[in-house]
């Protein structure tokens, strides 16, 4: 489904990915991990289409089209959803609107009519069920006053209303308490099935207990220099990082 | 010719025109010697320190319409809110169109100023309270003097106006360069109700220039609800001056809406004058292009226990200028009064300008007085969020515009009123989105 080769970018001139690698195939799992500024975020940015990195090599491809020419916007209408490590306040715009005009605004790119406002309502109400969100909620502006763990939940909410092809959680585990990481880790793991694929970027094995990846990448120094099995996150938590830099080092 | 000679010649020929209110034909005079005095406001002059009126005033503008022009209600029907059933106060270059109007006598007096001015029957509402409130510059005199036309709105006590007034202001383009002097009366009596839209609106590309005074009188517990909407040709400029006096527990608020045209000045007044009064000056501006919108508010607490409330939201794009200017004045005596001036800005491109100035005088020692101003741009992380979602940067902008203005409209009380906006946004930001936040 994700077919990266190469990769390399840099941002204000400063080289951040040095040649990824990366295949993901529909109904798998990928954790990537690595140390603070390996890189980890700037992927998850970068294959979202964010504008201030600069690609200056490689390529990534979806479903076999390359996308690293597409804004934002229209890699989101080809299934390419990014949960936010740091969910971005909207005031004056509800949680509830901001996702009928996404949900449309993707509808209409892809030559669909709006969603009825019975049906939309219906989704609405199937997927905040899914997350244990009080619907009150909804009608809040967007992450504003929101706690870091009622962020984190709106993430997966909109993830779930938006039913992408590719999910990033770009620290989705961080700022949240254990109740909090079984209720999101629930909500992946019902929206996962044979035709999707996650990636599931962050720093602990936490994580990994609950949404159990097919495959873990260690990012370090802007490169995947290891790849492995559930297994190698286990062996990360327990020795840190520190190995796989003398490895990669040596 | 200049600009001062070309008025005071044509004032002859209205002099010559016989009016049965005496008090308003010596006014007149006395308001010609004055804008002779005063003359056209310059920047040197605090007040218009930042708005330039010299590309207004070198025009030879023609002050009353050699002929009357008829449209057809087809043709206008999109600038007025249409959806509602409305008493209408409508007028075409300056001349009042009756097969347009819809005004009346019966409970309370909907009508025109000419009407008011030469019908004996109005002479002492005329006497007690035109040109009582308006304050004296060179521009509100020249209005003073050359003045004919307007809405004239009498309510009597106890009376909730049943339906919305919508008073507008065509303009053909008939004569290459026009000026108007629209003049309107609002007297509204204890326990009163009022809603009022207002508007000015070109209909050609020639030059109009539109000097509107409006005086609006609230007596004890009245409320008066009134929106301007400003959204002309670019070819149209507008110089308003709007004074409310307001008597105690009366409640007066007035929402601009400055979506276009050249240069559009609101000097909006409000005189406290009474206990527990509550004003409210509300504006959203959205601009681009060359265009200039300049809010010179003023707030004067002269009694103690009222409140102001003043919020504008402005977004500024291309060269676009905006000045905001809000004078909130308290009284020794106006002890206990609560003083809002809230003025938030979008400045979206580079070229782009606002001039912000908060003044506040203070003279009582036991009040609240807040004021904010900010000055920022659009959030991009917030677009990039929006981007991320499936909203194209487009929508996603207009969005964050309308979100950001949302806390204006949201005072917005007549809902054909708010959707007519909403509408005016979307166009304006080129978007089909529905903002129903």
């Amino acid at each position: 489904m994700l077919k990266i080769k190469d990769l390399k970018a840099t941002i204000e001139g400063k080289e951040i990915l040095n040649g990824i690698n990366l295949e993901v195939n529909p109904g798998e799992v990928h954790a990537i991990m690595g140390p603070n500024g390996a890189g980890k975020s700037t992927l998850a940015n970068i294959i979202a289409g964010r504008e201030e990195y600069e690609v200056i090599g490689g390529e990534i491809s979806l479903e076999g089209e390359d996308i690293a020419d597409l804004d934002p916007e229209e890699r989101a209408h080809r299934g390419v959803f990014l949960s936010f490590q740091y969910p971005v306040e909207i005031p004056g715009v509800s949680v509830t609107n901001f996702m009928k005009t996404a949900i449309n605004e993707t509808r209409k790119a892809q030559g669909k009519d709006d969603m009825t406002a019975k049906d939309m309502l219906k989704m609405i109400r199937e997927k905040s069920e899914l997350l244990e969100i009080d619907r009150k909620f909804l009608s809040r502006s967007l992450n504003e006053g929101f706690s870091g763990g009622e962020k984190k939940r709106n993430e997966i909410f909109q993830m779930a209303m938006l039913e992408p092809k590719l999910a990033i959680l770009d620290e989705t585990d961080s700022g949240l308490d254990i109740d909090a990481l079984r209720i999101v880790a629930n909500g992946v793991n019902k929206l996962k099935n044979k035709d999707n694929a996650t990636i599931v970027i962050t720093h602990y094995q936490r994580l990994l207990d609950y949404i159990v990846p097919d495959f873990v990448h260690v990012l370090y120094n802007g490169r995947i220099v290891k790849s492995g099995g559930k297994e190698l996150a286990l062996e990360l938590e327990k020795r840190g990082y520190d190995w796989i830099k003398e490895e990669v080092e040596a | 010719m200049s600009f001062k000679d070309h008025i005071l010649s044509s004032f002859i020929a209205l002099e010559n025109e016989v009016e049965t209110n005496n008090y308003v034909h010596k006014l007149r005079g006395e308001a010609l010697k004055d804008f002779e005095n005063l003359g056209i406001p310059q920047r040197k002059e605090e007040a218009y320190k930042y708005t330039s009126l010299k590309s207004l005033f070198n025009k030879d503008y023609s002050l009353f319409p050699k002929k009357e022009t008829s449209i057809d209600y087809g043709d206008i029907k999109k600038y007025l809110i249409h959806q509602i059933d409305a008493y209408r106060i409508i007028f075409i270059d300056g001349i009042y169109s009756s097969h347009l109007s819809q005004t009346t006598h019966d409970k309370f007096d909907v009508c025109l100023m000419s009407s008011a001015l030469n019908n004996p029957k109005y002479a002492s509402v005329i006497e007690n309270y035109y040109n009582k409130l308006a304050t004296k510059d060179g521009l509100t005199s020249l209005n003073a003097a050359f003045a004919k036309e307007g809405a004239y709105i009498h309510i009597g006590k106890n009376i909730a106006v049943e339906k919305p007034i919508e008073i507008v202001y065509f303009s053909t383009g008939n004569e290459a360069e026009m000026m108007t002097q629209p003049r309107n009366l609002v007297v509204v009596g204890e326990n009163s109700q009022v809603q009022v839209i207002e508007r000015h609106q070109s209909l050609s590309d020639n030059a109009v220039l539109t000097n509107c005074v409006t005086e609006i009188y609230a007596a004890k517990r009245a409320l008066v609800d009134w929106y301007k909407i400003q959204n002309d040709k670019l070819s149209a400029s507008l110089i308003d001056h709007t004074f409310a006096e307001q008597k105690d527990n009366s409640e007066v608020r007035i929402h601009t809406f400055s979506f276009g045209g050249k240069i559009t000045r609101n000097n909006l007044s409000f005189y406290q004058r009474g206990e527990h009064c509550n004003s409210v000056l509300n504006g959203v501006t959205i601009i681009e292009g060359k265009q200039h919108v300049d809010h010179s508010t003023l707030v004067h607490h002269t009694a103690p226990n009222c409140e102001s409330f003043q919020e504008y939201k402005q977004i500024f794009d291309e060269r676009a200028v905006g000045v905001f200017n809000g004078k909130v004045l308290v009284d020794k005596i106006a002890q206990k009064i609560n003083a809002y001036q809230q003025n938030n800005n979008i400045l979206v491109s580079d070229t782009s300008t606002i001039n912000a100035k908060p003044q506040l005088e203070i003279f009582a020692d036991d009040v609240r007085c807040s004021h904010g101003c900010t000055i920022g741009q659009l959030d991009d992380e917030a677009l990039f969020y929006m981007q991320a979602r499936g909203i194209p940067k487009k929508e996603a902008r207009a969005l964050l515009m309308f979100a950001f203005a949302n806390s204006v409209l949201e005072t917005v009380k007549i809902p054909e009123i708010k959707s007519r906006i909403t509408k005016l946004i979307a166009t304006k930001l080129g978007v089909e989105i529905g903002f129903d936040l």
